[in-house]
């Protein structure tokens, strides 16, 4: 069931293991996030590598998906929210007041726990990004959208009414159009904030596969609640308790042999 | 004792006999204005001014006065009414929100203030200070005032019920607000939208009183065209042939022609509200 990494080695803190061919792309350096005076996120330091999936863990309410939406900065759209701290990607600081937020949330990109495709049709949906960024005319938009589909393995499905509404298709159909959708404008890191959890069993086989091609060309980065998720998918798994990173190891290790005992129990399922 | 299902029944034939007792009201009082009015419709009731000392005639003037004054308030009032719609709805997070519901608060009683007040408002303002004096421009002014609340309201209703998933994929693209709200969230709140526009504009078309007091004159021999001149209205026509007239009696059929006139202008805006509700309605699912 668990699967077994290429990559031998977790990340930093855990310096035991050695590093193979993975770059470090996203660096978090004591960051705290309040909504209001609820204090959401409590020094947080963690080192995600491209290429592999990172997995954000935890009962409701940990924080996890308040940190990944801080990777692209949705939590802005939060007027009481707070934050302190660095997060670098790329070794530049996103968090720069000079930072151009649109420009970041184009090489980050997101999908969310419902699928949320727009009303239009299948085609203007994947389109919708290149068109904002200006990326290309008809030719060029037809091969972005072609490109992005089939990365997101929908584009044998649709290739013959890419003009129908995308509310046509169903659910595991529109989560893999938000998929392209966030492809089409060629972002480096993919968050996909518990993209399974409005799906049915083979859907989400589906989108877990896409995942395991996405980490390929892609620096991924899962939040979900379910454990065999978890196991299943990630490279790197990050559980969270109450705002903080209690454990943050190989996959595998944390499912086999956690070294907290809250991450454990957990696992055991004695809380969660 | 009354058991629960004979109860059920008594209040359920209750309510219904209300629902029919208004609607069988409003057809009466169609079926009557139609069956005098609608004999008097002829082209030349519809194509010519009046005649005889305003004893005879036809209503052409009335007509194309209101459908300029119309026509400049929809000018007016749509992009101001949606522009403030957009802004409650979508750039107001960074204001202090007891300033906004403040604004909310007066927008909705402004929308329930006596059209008179309005016309007070016109002649005060547009008419006397402004000095734009009697004219088509005060009028539409005045009823552009009258229909923002509506529309406001209603606008920002619609952009409210935009599902907050639709904005937050495309700010996640990395689109900035307005384009958000220009490719997302209006295209979905457009029907809303416009049904709110048209059934503002259609309730402000039968207006009367704003009218009297900004620019309708009793009678004009020919329509200007101008919108710094004064007009005829079809609303202010059917009071003054009833209530001014030398003789009401003789003018009747005028009064009736005019009101089915009126309330096909009216109710042909009430249908493409709904048409291109259900149009879009279909169009989205």
């Amino acid at each position: 069931m668990i699967r077994d990494t290429r990559y031998r080695v977790p990340v930093n803190p855990f310096e035991e293991y050695e590093f193979e061919n993975t770059e470090e792309k996203i660096e978090f350096d004591d960051f705290h996030l309040w909504y209001g005076d609820n204090h959401v996120l409590k020094d947080i330091d963690l080192e995600i590598r491209e290429n592999m999936i990172t997995a954000f863990m935890g009962p409701s309410g940990c924080g996890k998906s308040s940190l990944l939406r801080a990777i692209n900065r949705m939590n802005d759209l939060i007027p009481e929210c707070r934050y302190k701290g660095e997060i670098e990607i790329d070794d530049v600081d996103i968090n720069d007041p000079e930072t151009d937020v649109y420009e970041l949330r184009k090489k980050v990109g997101m999908v969310f726990q419902k699928p949320n495709p727009f009303p239009m049709s299948i085609y203007d949906n994947v389109a919708y990004g290149p068109r904002i960024h200006s990326m290309g005319q008809r030719s060029a938009l037809d091969d972005i959208v072609e490109r992005s589909l089939s990365e997101a393995a929908l584009w044998d499905e649709v290739y013959d009414r890419l003009d129908d509404s995308a509310m046509s298709l169903s659910g595991g159909q529109q989560q893999r159009l938000c998929i392209a959708r966030a492809l089409a404008v060629e972002p480096e890191i993919i968050l996909l904030d518990e993209p399974c959890s409005a799906l049915d069993p083979i859907a989400t086989m589906k989108i877990e596969g896409l995942m395991r091609r996405l980490e390929e060309k892609y620096t991924v980065i899962l939040v979900t609640h379910n454990l065999q998720q978890a196991a299943r998918v990630s490279d790197m798994t990050a559980f969270m308790y109450l705002g903080e990173i209690i454990e943050f190891d190989r996959t595998r290790n944390i499912f086999e042999n956690p070294r907290e005992e809250l991450t454990e129990n957990y696992i055991t399922g004695k809380f969660g | 004792m009354m058991d629960k299902i004979s109860t059920e029944k008594s209040v359920f034939a209750f309510f219904k006999l209300l629902t029919w007792g208004v609607v069988s009201v409003v057809a009466v009082l169609l079926l009557f204005i139609f069956s005098k009015g609608l004999p008097v419709l002829t082209l030349d009731f519809l194509t010519s001014p009046p005649e005889n000392g305003m004893l005879g005639g036809g209503i052409s003037i009335a007509i194309l006065g209101t459908l300029m004054v119309m026509g400049l308030t929809i000018v007016f009032a749509i992009p101001l009414g949606i522009g403030s719609a957009i802004f409650l709805a979508e750039y107001t997070d960074k204001v202090d929100p007891r300033i906004i519901r403040m604004v909310r608060l007066a927008i909705n009683n402004l929308a329930g203030v006596p059209s008179i007040v309005y016309g007070l408002l016109g002649l005060g303002l547009f008419v006397l200070f402004l000095n734009l004096r009697f004219s088509v421009l005060s009028a539409s002014l005045t009823l552009s005032f009258l229909t923002l609340p509506v529309i406001i309201a209603a606008s920002e209703e619609s952009l409210r019920n935009v599902p907050g998933a639709y904005r937050e994929a495309s700010l996640a693209l990395g689109a900035t607000r307005w384009e958000t709200v220009r490719n997302v969230v209006l295209p979905s709140a457009l029907p809303g939208i416009m049904t709110a526009c048209i059934l503002g504009l259609s309730r402000a078309s039968g207006e009367t009183a704003p009218l009297l007091m900004t620019g309708a004159a009793y009678y004009l021999p020919r329509f200007s065209g101008n919108i710094f001149r004064q007009f005829m209205a079809l609303s202010t026509h059917i009071f003054f042939m009833s209530t001014q007239s030398p003789n009401p009696d003789i003018t009747r059929p005028i009064q009736y022609g005019t009101i089915v006139v009126l309330l096909i202008i009216v109710l042909t805006m009430n249908m493409t509200a709904i048409l291109v509700r259900s149009y879009y309605r279909r169009k989205h699912r």
